[in-house]
């Protein structure tokens, strides 16, 4: 339990180093926005930033960098569900993507009807 | 009866029973807010035009830091008991559980703006998905909030009966709370920068 506190202890200046640092990155993340990049290349950059930000936060305040097989175990798991979620609907509309939906499409034509 | 495992660990885990099953738990709220995210991303490649400039960005940084810094303050609340500090692990969840309250006034605040020019979630597909994930978030923020004033009040009691396990419960509590931080980390720049 002593060794334990020790250890706690030399840990809180890293936990203030992160806080700071997530707050920096914030800073970043809105000032890059004020650039007005291109959309793919702003998406690009935000999730770069947002993912860094993540990973911070859970290796650092969630002690995942020094957990046990069976949490990472249950996170690679998780990993492999959450792709399949994001991408599985993402398969249903493949071949449209570029193209309009068909709201979408009956949206844009009336607007353009209203604008002759 | 005793529950077994809620302070030593278990010989094939290596685990606490609490610390494996708010991970699991956590799990489970990834593929919540991944299906959600799924949807924002099908919604919005889908769309003929998205909006811009729809959303208070200031507003949504100033939540940021509050979120960020509770999750500093979450953090030091457990590492304080873990150096068996107890007035500043109270004085750390209280401020936690202020930081928490603030993001939630805050989050008013840009709510009321927005009904009060009628652009509720039905005006249009930006604004439905912005009141669906911010508002999901937000009753997690209370639930977080129901469970640090728990620990605030009533569920203070067990640091006096066991230590060690009064400890874990409010590490349980700081991975919950980090991974809602986590989740905002991802909303705020999908939903107001880009």
């Amino acid at each position: 339990m002593h060794s334990e506190a020790d250890h706690v202890k030399k840990s809180i200046r890293t936990y203030m180093m992160i806080g700071a640092a997530l707050f920096v990155f914030t800073a970043i993340t809105v000032a890059v926005n004020q650039v007005h990049l291109a959309v793919p290349l702003a998406i690009t950059v935000a999730l770069i930033i947002a993912g860094t930000k993540g990973s911070m936060v859970a290796a650092v305040f969630m002690h995942l960098s020094q957990e046990k097989k069976w949490i990472y175990g249950a996170l690679a798991l998780t990993v492999v569900g959450f792709i399949i979620l994001l991408f599985v609907p993402l398969f249903t509309v493949l071949d449209g993507i570029g193209t309009l939906s068909e709201p979408a499409r009956a949206a844009a034509e009336q607007a353009t009807r209203g604008g002759h | 009866m005793e529950i077994p495992y809620t302070v030593e660990e278990r010989p094939d885990t290596g685990l606490a029973n609490g610390k494996l099953g708010i991970w699991l738990f956590l799990a489970s709220e990834v593929m919540l807010f991944g299906a959600l995210f799924s949807t924002y991303i099908i919604l919005r490649v889908g769309a003929a035009e998205w909006p811009h400039g729809e959303l208070n960005v200031w507003l949504g940084m100033a939540n940021t830091f509050i979120l960020i810094g509770s999750s500093v303050t979450m953090v030091m609340a457990w590492a304080s008991l873990k150096m068996n500090q107890w007035a500043k692990h109270r004085m750390y969840l209280i401020l936690t559980f202020a930081l928490a309250a603030l993001f939630l006034v805050n989050k008013y605040f840009e709510y009321a703006d927005h009904l009060r020019r009628g652009e509720g979630p039905w005006h249009s597909t930006f604004l439905a998905i912005y009141f669906t994930l911010t508002g999901l978030h937000g009753i997690h923020i209370v639930g977080g909030m129901i469970v640090m004033g728990y620990f605030i009040g009533p569920g203070a009691k067990l640091w006096k009966k066991n230590q060690e396990q009064f400890a874990n419960r409010i590490e349980y509590t700081g991975l919950y709370w980090h991974f809602v931080d986590l989740v905002w980390i991802f909303l705020f720049p999908v939903l107001y920068l880009l």
